[in-house]
Parts: C-alpha cells; structure tokens; sequence
C-alpha cells in the first residue's frame, strides 16, 4: 500500500509540469496518442523479451518524433494524431494477440496496475520523474517562453524546436512511468485534469505547476484510499477523484466571482 | 557608438513558404542607431523578412549573418496567450531573462502602465498589449529592436503615440530600429531609411527618395504624398532642436 502510494505520488509530480504544458500547448490528443502507442510498445517488449518500462519508452519516443516530423505537411494535426494513435493502438493490440505462451495481462496496461508495483517499479518511477523534473525546472524559462511565442523564444536565441523536442521526451519518459500506475487509457487523464483544476486557481504559471503536482497527489491517495474501501480498479479511482477536484475547483472560481 | 559595422546583414535572401515564392534576391543591412522602415502591400513579404531576419524562417538561399552577441528587442505583430496559461504582466516581461523588481517597474512606468503589474495577459486591451510587448523588449536592451506592425488595431492617436515613444526609445537606448508598416506617411517620415517590399526590393533610400520613386508611387498611388510633406514638416521642425544628428543619418545611407 505504501509502495502503491509512493508510486502515485511520484507520478503525479511528474505528470504535473509537462501536464501544465500539454494544456498549454493543447497538446492533449498528443499525449493521448503517444499514450496509445505504449501499448504497441509494451506488445513489443515482451516479444523481445525487454523490459516493459524500456519498450513502452521506446514507442512513446517514436511516436512523438513522428507526429514532431508530419506536423505541418497539410493535414491538421488532430487529423494527424486521431490516425496515428488509434492505428498504434490497433497494431498493439493485434500484436498482443500473437503473443502465444505469454500470457499478457491487458487489463492491467490498458488501466494501470498499482497495486503490483515492486521496488524496482518504484525506483524506475521515482528516477524517471527525478530526470523530468530536472530536465523541465532546468528549461523552464525557455520552455515558457517557446509555448507563449515561438518567434519570441527565437529572438531571444532560444530554439523552439528544440524545446518542444525536449517536452516530446518528457512526456515519453512520463508515460512510460505512469503506465504501471494509471494504464494507457487514463495516463492522459493524470496529465491534463490536474493542470486544468489547477488553472482555475493560479494567477501564474509556476503557481499551476505546483498545485497541479499537489492536486495530482491527493488524486493519486484519494484514488488509492477509495480502491481499497470500496474495492474499485485504482487507476479509474484516481482519475474520479482528479476529476472531483476539477469540478470543486470550478465552484470554487465561480463563488469568487 | 564607435563600431558602425552592420547588425544584421542579409544578402540574396530567398524564402520559400511552400511553392511559392515569398521573397526574393533581397539584400538587407541595418547599422547601430539606424530607423529603417519597411513598406509594402499586403502579402509582400514584410513579416517573413522580419521573421527571417530573427531566424524564426530557414531562408531557402541567400544568407543573414547577426552580430555575434546581438540582442534582438522583437515585438511581434499579434500574440496570442493561451487562455490555459495564466500569466501576470510582470511574469511576462521576465520571459526569457530574470529582471529585477525595480526593472519591472521602470519598464511598466515607462511603457505608461504602471497599474498593470498584476493584470493577467488575457485580459489586456490591444493597446496596452502592445506596450506590453515594447516593454517586454526594451529590457532585453537591444541592440536593435524590431516591430511588426506594431500599431494594428490602435487607433490614429495611439499609434502617434507610440511611434513617439519608439523615436524617444532610440533617443535613450540608441539602439537601432527595424519597422514594419503600412501606415505610410507616420511611419516614414520616422525613418533614416525606408525600404519598399514586394516579393523583393522594389525600391529604398531616404523617405524622400522612396516617397517619389515611381516603384513606389505604382504601388502605393500618390495619394499619400500630400500628408507626408505635411508631417514632415512638422517633425523636421522638432528635429532642428532635439537631435539635429539625424540629418547625418540621412547623408549617410542616402542610396
């Protein structure tokens, strides 16, 4: 239970800042999309007999480098994404099926499994958000810049293109930790509510970040605490009571006005 | 300033967006302290220049070479800032370098919105946002800032203002000025130098010499021509007291 409280809170941090920037950026049908593609990846590891966090990885990253490159070449990039995740989705799944002798738990990837998490899980979860964390506070200010006004970020010697290639490796690295926690279909849930619930009570973008992070937390325990009462699937737990806080946060925005 | 050696230097710029062909053969400079304006008709080029200039836009041929070290004061033409993404003004005018609260402070005093500290982006005026955005560039002190049509959506009078505030802009930091413009006869008679866009250099020289050159008067008519000598008056007038160097600036680049 501890382990399973540490991974989330762990995830939660993680998912915080890049979910401020993928609501930023409305970005949130390419989260979905790399998110989806985790599936294929996760297909892939135990084909190859890798580990799952290294497969999962590896897809997200491809996945994001794709949509970076086709961007911009006359189709509209939700056009673009609604194509690439659902077909990564598909082939994963269909992948999966061949996968005879192994016996996959899908369930637990397309919904996380937190209750399984193992030490290694934990020192995997926690090392990868340590690295996001550390990438995305040490380029805060040009990652800020380049979302507000790339041709800004640009004058002032910052390349966007290189700092959205940053944020696309970030959000891989997050999803590839999160997958054990929340599964494939809700890692953008975790991403975008949090930040969303956190907008409405911040008046700058350090401030969402940071609430965005504790309110990611209290969804990952309140999920935790309710899965085990009422024993519910954690990962739909956390993500109902994320989305509790979203709707109180909206009353609370309205009451002030 | 003793180094009068190029800014920013662009020979043979070609740029492509797609198939077609947005400028080309276009050579460009601009010295320390210089006002140079460009004019043009919509869709010749004027913003993709500027942007190429920034390095926003990979030029197709040609080359730009900057100043090694040189710090570009750009004001866009519109931004748009996320509703998602709540954002102070005093938090924006600290994107991408730290200022000090006291710089914060001088900027918005200067820019004539001292009470906007705390206002949040989304909920600016056009007016105010532009200031904000001149505000923001000032405190990069650049060695040469660069507008895009800086005064779209203000109305005569605050546009006459603001372009009173980028002369007093370059008076103070002397640093060289880069326009884009449609307002013609306001924006010229500013200018060292005025350079006239249409897929490529039509024309360029003094305000003077733009103003009669038949390229220009084919693309603009004559219609200006009147209003300009109007203001030019006027504003030649105030030059004789304050800052009677600009008419060296004149001889200088004088095409």
């Amino acid at each position: 239970m501890i382990r399973a409280a540490l991974a989330g809170i762990g995830t939660a941090i993680a998912a915080a800042p890049l979910g401020c920037f993928v609501v930023w950026r409305r970005m949130a049908y390419f989260g979905d999309a790399t998110a989806h593609a985790a599936i294929l990846g996760v297909a892939l590891a135990l084909a190859l007999q890798i580990p799952v966090f290294g497969g999962v990885l590896a897809t997200a990253l491809a996945m994001g480098l794709i949509v970076h490159s086709l961007s911009g070449r006359g189709f509209a990039t939700d056009t673009l994404l609604g194509v690439l995740a659902h077909s990564a989705l598909a082939f994963g799944l269909v992948a999966v099926s061949f996968l005879s002798g192994v016996r996959v738990d899908l369930m637990g990837y397309l919904f996380g499994d937190i209750l399984a998490v193992s030490v290694p899980d934990l020192a995997i979860i926690w090392g990868g958000a340590a690295a996001i964390l550390l990438l995305v506070l040490r380029r805060w200010s040009s990652l800020l810049t380049s979302t507000i006004s790339p041709d800004l970020a640009t004058s002032s010697g910052i390349d966007p293109r290189r700092e959205q290639m940053i944020l696309t490796l970030a959000l891989a690295l997050t999803i590839a930790i999160a997958i054990k926690v929340v599964g494939v279909l809700l890692i953008s849930a975790l991403l975008v509510i949090p930040a969303a619930t956190a907008r409405s009570l911040s008046r700058g973008p350090e401030t969402m970040a940071l609430l965005a992070g504790v309110l990611g937390s209290l969804s990952a325990l309140g999920g935790l605490a309710l899965s085990y009462r009422a024993d519910t699937p954690t990962g739909p737990s956390i993500v109902c009571v994320a989305a509790v806080f979203f709707l109180l946060s909206l009353m609370v925005s309205a009451a002030r006005r | 300033m003793t180094d009068t050696s190029p800014l920013i230097e662009a020979e043979g710029l070609e740029v492509k967006r797609g198939a077609h062909v947005a400028l080309r053969n276009v050579d460009f400079s601009i010295r320390p302290g210089e006002i140079v304006t460009i004019v043009g008709p919509n869709g010749s080029g004027k913003s993709t220049l500027l942007r190429a200039l920034i390095g926003a836009i990979q030029p197709s041929a040609g080359t730009i070479r900057r100043k090694p070290g040189l710090r570009i004061g750009y004001v866009p033409q519109s931004l748009h800032v996320e509703p998602g993404l709540p954002l102070t003004v005093a938090r924006f005018l600290k994107l991408p370098t730290r200022h000090s609260k006291k710089a914060i402070k001088d900027a918005l005093e200067y820019a004539g919105l001292p009470d906007l500290h705390d206002r949040q982006m989304s909920v600016l005026s056009g007016g105010q946002f532009q200031r904000v955005l001149l505000a923001r560039a000032l405190l990069e002190k650049p060695d040469i800032l660069m507008l895009d049509e800086p005064t779209q959506g203000l109305d005569q009078r605050g546009s006459a203002e603001f372009y009173r505030q980028i002369e007093a802009v370059r008076r103070e930091l002397n640093c060289a000025v880069l326009m884009v413009s449609h307002e013609l006869h306001v924006v010229m008679s500013a200018s060292d130098r005025v350079i006239c866009l249409n897929g490529h250099v039509c024309c360029s020289g003094t305000p003077e010499i733009v103003a009669t050159a038949p390229e220009y008067r084919a693309l603009f008519g004559t219609g200006t021509k009147g209003a300009l000598a109007l203001y030019r008056h006027t504003h030649d007038h105030a030059h004789d007291h304050d800052h009677p160097q600009l008419d060296h600036h004149h001889e200088d680049h004088a095409i």
